[in-house]
C-alpha cells in the first residue's frame, strides 16, 4: 500500500472514519445539513446547464437526410461553429509538433497498426469529424462537412457507419456491407439526435478513441470501451459512481480546441495547480490540479519528493488495460493473406480475440498489462515516410526523448506497441499499403493480397516511388499511458521498483536504492566482516581451548 | 576481586539504546540496500529513517554530556600500556597472563579501546551521517548548491561506512567477552560495575 506510514494506516483510517462519523452525528442532532447534503445541494447551480433546449428549436424540428444537412441547421445559430472545428486536430489530422518541427497527425504519421491513412480514407475516416473524405479531393473548408452530432449527441443513437467516410448509415446496413452475418447499423433519426445535442459525455469521445487501431482497446491499451462506464477500481476520475469525470475535465476545452495531446505529451507540468490567471488553461496533466506535492503531509514525505523524477501515473496506473478489454500489443502484418494453420481465415484465442486474420495477420492481445518504463521529456519524434530506416534492427515508429541527466525528463509508463510490417527493400522507407477498397490494388479488395500491387499504390499516393521489392521489417511504438488512474492502495508499492529486479530494471545511468549496488564495495564489505567474524570466533575457540591450561 | 563504578547511568541507557539502533538500522539498511527482503522497502525505510534521527537525538545529548562530564578526555588515545594490551590479545589471553590494564573511573578504557571507539566516533560516525543525512535529502541538494554530488556517490560512502560500522559491531560483541571475566564487562555495562584485579 502506497500511502503506509509508519503508525499504520488502519489507525488512521479509522480515526478519520470515526471522525467522519462523529461529525455526521452532531450535525444530525445540531438540524444542520451534512457535508454531503451540502455538496448536493450545490451541484445542480454549478453543475454545467444548457441555457437552450434544443428540442424547441424551429430549425431542428424536421426530418434530415443527410448528416451535413444537420450541420447546416445547427450552424444557422453556432455560425462561428464550424470555422472553429476547421483549425483542430480532429478535423486537419494534421498536427504541428514545434518541439520537433515534425508534421504529425493521421494524414502523415505511418504506424504499426493499420500503417496509414492515404489511400484508405473511407474506413479510416469514419473517425473523422466530418462527412466525406473518401478520397484525397475532400474540401476541408467546407463548413457543412463538420460532423456536430458524432461529438453532441446524448441519445446514443448516433453511429458512423465504419466505411461511410465520416457518414452514419441512413438506411439500415451490415458492416461487411450485404453480410448478412455482419454487425447491423441502423438508419440514424438524425432529427431526433439533433434536438438532443448537449455536452460530449466519455462515450462520445469514445466512439473514436476507445476504437483507435480498428477495434476495441487497440490502440491505447489505457483506453477502451470499459471507460465508458468505469467503477472507481479501473480510474478513480471517472468513476461513474464517484467522480464521473467526463473526458473534458481534464481535456480543458476552448472554442472546439480540445488540450492534452499525446503528440506533445507535456512530461512535467511544473506549473502546477491552474487557477483563473495562472497556468496553461489545460487540464490535462496530473499537476493541473494535484500540483508538485499532490500527496498529503500524512503520507510518506518520500512520496512528494518522487515527484521531480518520477510522473505520476508510473505508480498510479499500475497496470493498463484493466477494465477486462485486451489491448493489442503485437501485429504481424507479414502474415496477412495468408490462412491459419487450419486453414481458416480468422483464428480466434479462447476469450475471442482474433489472434490471426487472413486481412491482417498475426495479432497477440494482453490484459492487466505492466507498462514499459522509460525516461521521457516530452519529446517525440516519428519515424516518418521521408525517414530512411534501417531494417536490421527494429524500427521505431516513435522514439522517446530524454534520460536520467535531461531537465524535465521523468520516468513514465508507456506501451510498447510491436510488430512487423512491409517496408521498400531498396528505398529503405516505410510501406504504405493501399488496404481498403474494391479497386484491383486494394489489398483486402481486387488486389487479392498482393503487397507489391498495395505498396505501389499507397506509397504513390504519398508521392513515393516503390521499387517493387518489399519486405517486412520489426517495428515499435511507444504510447504513453496516462487514463485507468487506480485508487491510491492499488499504486505501486515501493519495492516493486527499488528491488533487484524490479519494475525499474530496465533503466539506466542513475543509481536507485535497493536496485543497484557497488559488486566491488559489496564483496570487499561482506569479505571484511566475514573475516572479522571468523577472526573472533577463532580467538574465541582458542580461548576455550587453552583455557585447561591456564586453570 | 574488587568492584568499581565505571559507567554512569546516561552512559549505560545511551550505550544500550545506541546498540539497538544500530542493530535495528543495520538490518534495515541492508534491507534498503537491496541485499534481503524482511519489512518490505517502504517500512526498512521507514523506520531506518525513524531510528536515524532518533539516534541523532542521542547523540545531540551524548555529545553534550560528554563536554559538559569532561567525559570526552577517555578517548584520547595513549601509547600507555598501547604494546602490552596488543601483545595481551594476541598470546597473553591464551597464556593466562594477568590484563595489563586496569580500569579505573577516570580511564575506563584501554589504549586499544579508546583507539577504536575514536575511530567509531571521528571517521565512521561522520561517514555515516554526513552521507545519511545528504542520502535523505537527496532532493534538496539543488537548492543548497551541491550539484556536484550524485545519489550514487553518496550511497557509496553510506554502504561503505555501513559496513565499517558492521565490522566494528562484530569485533565489539566480542570483545565484550575480553573483560576479567567473559561477562565482567558485559555486566559493567549494565550495572555500571566493573570487576578489576585488586
Amino acid at each position: 500500500m502506497m500511502f503506509r506510514t509508519f503508525s499504520g494506516p488502519v489507525t488512521k483510517h479509522c480515526r478519520l472514519f470515526a471522525i467522519g462519523v462523529m461529525t455526521a452525528v452532531v450535525s444530525v442532532l445540531a438540524g444542520q445539513p451534512s457535508a454531503a447534503e451540502q455538496v448536493a445541494a450545490a451541484t445542480p447551480m454549478l453543475a454545467l446547464g444548457s441555457t437552450a433546449d434544443h428540442s424547441q428549436f424551429e430549425a431542428l424540428n424536421k426530418d434530415f437526410k443527410t448528416g451535413p444537412e444537420v450541420t447546416a441547421a445547427c450552424l444557422s445559430c453556432h455560425n462561428q461553429a464550424a470555422k472553429q472545428l476547421h483549425k483542430t486536430t480532429h478535423w486537419t489530422w494534421a498536427f504541428e509538433n514545434e518541439l520537433t518541427d515534425q508534421t504529425l497527425g493521421k494524414k502523415n504519421v505511418v504506424n504499426n497498426f493499420c500503417v496509414a491513412t492515404a489511400t484508405n480514407w473511407p474506413r479510416c475516416t469514419s473517425c473523422h469529424i466530418g462527412y466525406g473524405w473518401k478520397n484525397d479531393k475532400f474540401d476541408f473548408s467546407s463548413e457543412k462537412s463538420v460532423d456536430c452530432l458524432v461529438c453532441h449527441d446524448t441519445t446514443g443513437t448516433y453511429k458512423k457507419y465504419p466505411a461511410g467516410a465520416g457518414h452514419p448509415a441512413y438506411k439500415d446496413k451490415t458492416f461487411p456491407p450485404n453480410d448478412p452475418k455482419g454487425k447491423m447499423f441502423k438508419a440514424v433519426n438524425l432529427g431526433k439526435v439533433a434536438r438532443n445535442v448537449g455536452t460530449p459525455s466519455r462515450k462520445n469521445c469514445g466512439a473514436c478513441h476507445f476504437y483507435g487501431g480498428g477495434g476495441n482497446g487497440v490502440k491505447h491499451g489505457d483506453l477502451d470501451s470499459t471507460l465508458g462506464m468505469p467503477d472507481k477500481a479501473l480510474d478513480v476520475h471517472m468513476d461513474k459512481d464517484g467522480l464521473n469525470f467526463n473526458c473534458q475535465d481534464c481535456h480543458t476545452t476552448g472554442s472546439h480546441e480540445v488540450s492534452g495531446s499525446r503528440y506533445v505529451t507535456k512530461a512535467v507540468d511544473t506549473s502546477g495547480i491552474d487557477v483563473p490567471g495562472r497556468g496553461d488553461k489545460s487540464r490535462a496533466t496530473c499537476e493541473s490540479c494535484h500540483g508538485m506535492t499532490p500527496h498529503p503531509e500524512s503520507a510518506n514525505v518520500k512520496l512528494n519528493e518522487h515527484t521531480d523524477k518520477v510522473a505520476c501515473p508510473t505508480c498510479h496506473v499500475p497496470e493498463f488495460a484493466r477494465g477486462g478489454r485486451k489491448t493489442k500489443t503485437y501485429w504481424d502484418w507479414s502474415k496477412a493473406g495468408q490462412k491459419g494453420e487450419g486453414g481458416q481465415k480468422i483464428v480466434k484465442d479462447k476469450d475471442g480475440y482474433d489472434i490471426h486474420h487472413i486481412k491482417k495477420g498475426l495479432f497477440e492481445w494482453q490484459a492487466n498489462v505492466v507498462p514499459t518504463y522509460r525516461w521521457f521529456d516530452g519529446e517525440i519524434r516519428y519515424s516518418l515516410l521521408q525517414d530512411k530506416i534501417d531494417p536490421s534492427g527494429v524500427v521505431p515508429i516513435n522514439s522517446i526523448g530524454g534520460s536520467y541527466d535531461e531537465p524535465g525528463s521523468r520516468i513514465w509508463p508507456f506501451k510498447v506497441m510491436r510488430g512487423q510490417q512491409p517496408y521498400d527493400k531498396k528505398n529503405l522507407v516505410l510501406g504504405v499499403p493501399h488496404l481498403f477498397g474494391k479497386d484491383e490494388n486494394a489489398f483486402w479488395g481486387g488486389g487479392k493480397f498482393d503487397w507489391n500491387k498495395a505498396l505501389a499504390a499507397g506509397l504513390a499516393a504519398r508521392g513515393i516511388e516503390y521499387s517493387g521489392e518489399y519486405g517486412f521489417v520489426d517495428s515499435e511504438y511507444y504510447w504513453p499511458i496516462t487514463h485507468m488512474v487506480a485508487p491510491k492502495d492499488k499504486a505501486l508499492e515501493c519495492d516493486q521498483c527499488h528491488a533487484r529486479d524490479g519494475r525499474l530494471a530496465g533503466l539506466d545511468g542513475f543509481y536507485m536504492p535497493g536496485r543497484d549496488t557497488y559488486p566491488l564495495l559489496d564483496t570487499i564489505g561482506w569479505l571484511l566482516a566475514a573475516l572479522s567474524l571468523a577472526g573472533v570466533l577463532g580467538h574465541g575457540a582458542l580461548r576455550i581451548v587453552t583455557q585447561g591450561k591456564r586453570d | 576481586m574488587q568492584k568499581i563504578y565505571i559507567f554512569k547511568r546516561f552512559e549505560r541507557f545511551w550505550h544500550w539504546s545506541q546498540a539497538l539502533l544500530i542493530m535495528v538500522m543495520g538490518v534495515t539498511g541492508f534491507e534498503i540496500h537491496g541485499t534481503y527482503a524482511l519489512f518490505g522497502f517502504e517500512q526498512a525505510s521507514n523506520i531506518h529513517t525513524t531510528a536515524a534521527w532518533a539516534l541523532i537525538v542521542l547523540w545531540v545529548f551524548a555529545i553534550f554530556w560528554h563536554f559538559t562530564t569532561g567525559e570526552w578526555k577517555q578517548y584520547v588515545p595513549t601509547s600507555e600500556k598501547l604494546v602490552a594490551m596488543t601483545q595481551y590479545y594476541i598470546t597473553g589471553v591464551f597464556s593466562g597472563a594477568p590484563h595489563p590494564y586496569r580500569q579505573t573511573t577516570v580511564r575506563k578504557h584501554n589504549p586499544l579501546q579508546r583507539i577504536a571507539y575514536l575511530f567509531v566516533k571521528l571517521i565512521i560516525n561522520p561517514l555515516i551521517w554526513v552521507s545519511g543525512l545528504l542520502y535523505l535529502y537527496y532532493t534538496s541538494w539543488d537548492a543548497w548548491g551541491l550539484t556536484m554530488l550524485t545519489l550514487g556517490g553518496v550511497a557509496l560512502v553510506h554502504t561503505a561506512a555501513a559496513f565499517l560500522m558492521l565490522i566494528f559491531f562484530i569485533v565489539h560483541i566480542y570483545f565484550a567477552t575480553m573483560g576479567v571475566t567473559p561477562t565482567s564487562h558485559i555486566k559493567a555495562m549494565i550495572t555500571g560495575y566493573e570487576e578489576v584485579e585488586e
